[in-house]
């Protein structure tokens, strides 16, 4: 008995997850890891999670480390929305029984996972072309950019009860994405994801910038704190 | 004569890798119209999508006969493509054409004669 518990406890030790083991076993599970990404929407809908398979050109090391241990939910309506959504009252409503909660790891565990997703970078070349220019922005600005000129707000929360469902919230965006990932997402999110519910909106240079940095302010109030 | 069979085995493969891809190069009306009208035009085509509790402009209720008819096919595929901004409607509608073909946006304009079961001017 002893040996079972032995090895049920050294098949999920750091040692074996170093090896990448439990990436290719119980994330790969729901995450593509190993590419090519979705590229039919039957493929899209089918998704389970974010896929991987370019984390390390996406995610902040520590932030993965930090969100392994303690998963709260990105996306207010998961994956693919429309398997979570029903018929309301009033609108179409989140219905949070379809939902299902993601695994949380130890420490160990996460710091490991982190490591070998950050060697997932198949888009280095899409990475490089991005300059970050440093610079703040006011908050109204940035909001008004966000909201009123280029409508990003229809499906991205800007604080926990304002904003879209259907898209990944954006109070934690910097907190969770490097900044030449982001800057690249919005100027083509076909190049990432051909099937990708986000829109290319043709933003110009400048609200890239601008974006970027209004990300950045929105990830540092701490009443989206998360 | 193994040579012939394996160029014709190579032209076989060839053939049918090339029919598979432009297969799936265009996606059905539909499922594209679930992938990315129903987050603001709702699963019931109404405009009531899960997106719309805090917008300034509501989407448009695609079975909304009267209004659709006013709309030509060319406008819709316009809306659709360059978005709403294009014809002086909500930035909210935003431009799917890097996301669709020409060929798709025109498939989903159909699609959308099927929700309000109208047609221009009608």
């Amino acid at each position: 008995m002893q040996r079972i518990v032995f090895a049920v406890l050294l098949g999920f030790s750091g040692a074996a997850l170093a090896e990448g083991g439990m990436l290719q076993k119980e994330c790969s599970s729901c995450h593509n890891i190993t590419g090519p990404v979705a590229q039919t929407l039957k493929e899209a809908f089918a998704k389970q999670g974010p896929d991987l398979s370019y984390a390390g050109n996406k995610y902040r090391q520590e932030w993965i480390v930090s969100w392994l241990q303690k998963p709260e939910r990105i996306r207010p309506a998961g994956m693919y929305y429309g398997d979570h959504i029903k018929v309301g009252a009033k609108s179409d409503e989140i219905d949070p029984s379809t939902l299902k909660d993601h695994v949380a790891l130890s420490k160990a565990d996460a710091t490991a996972v982190a490591a070998e997703l950050m060697k997932l970078k198949p888009h280095d070349d899409l990475i490089a072309k991005e300059r970050i220019e440093p610079g703040s922005i006011i908050k109204q600005m940035g909001e008004m950019n966000f909201d009123k000129f280029w409508g990003c707000m229809a499906c991205h929360l800007i604080e926990p009860e304002y904003g879209g469902l259907s898209g990944p919230e954006m109070y934690t965006a910097a907190k969770r994405l490097q900044p030449q990932f982001i800057a690249s997402f919005i100027r083509n999110p076909q190049a990432w994801e051909p099937k990708t519910w986000m829109p290319n909106k043709q933003v110009s240079e400048g609200s890239i910038q601008k974006f970027v940095q209004y990300l950045d302010l929105l990830s540092k109030e701490s009443a989206n704190a998360k | 004569m193994q040579n012939k069979l394996a160029f014709i085995s190579f032209l076989a493969a060839f053939f049918l890798a090339t029919l598979s891809a432009h297969a799936q190069a265009k996606e059905a009306a539909a499922d594209n119209y679930k992938a990315y009208c129903v987050q603001c035009h709702g699963l019931e085509g109404n405009g009531k999508g899960v997106n719309i509790r805090d917008m300034s402009v509501q989407p448009r209720d695609h079975t909304d006969a009267k209004a659709m008819s006013g709309r030509s096919d060319d406008l819709l595929f316009k809306a659709i493509k360059e978005g709403g901004a294009s014809i002086s409607k909500s930035v909210l509608m935003p431009p799917w054409g890097a996301t669709l073909s020409d060929e798709e946006i025109k498939d989903l304009v159909q699609y959308l004669r099927t929700l309000c079961k109208c047609q221009f001017g009608t």
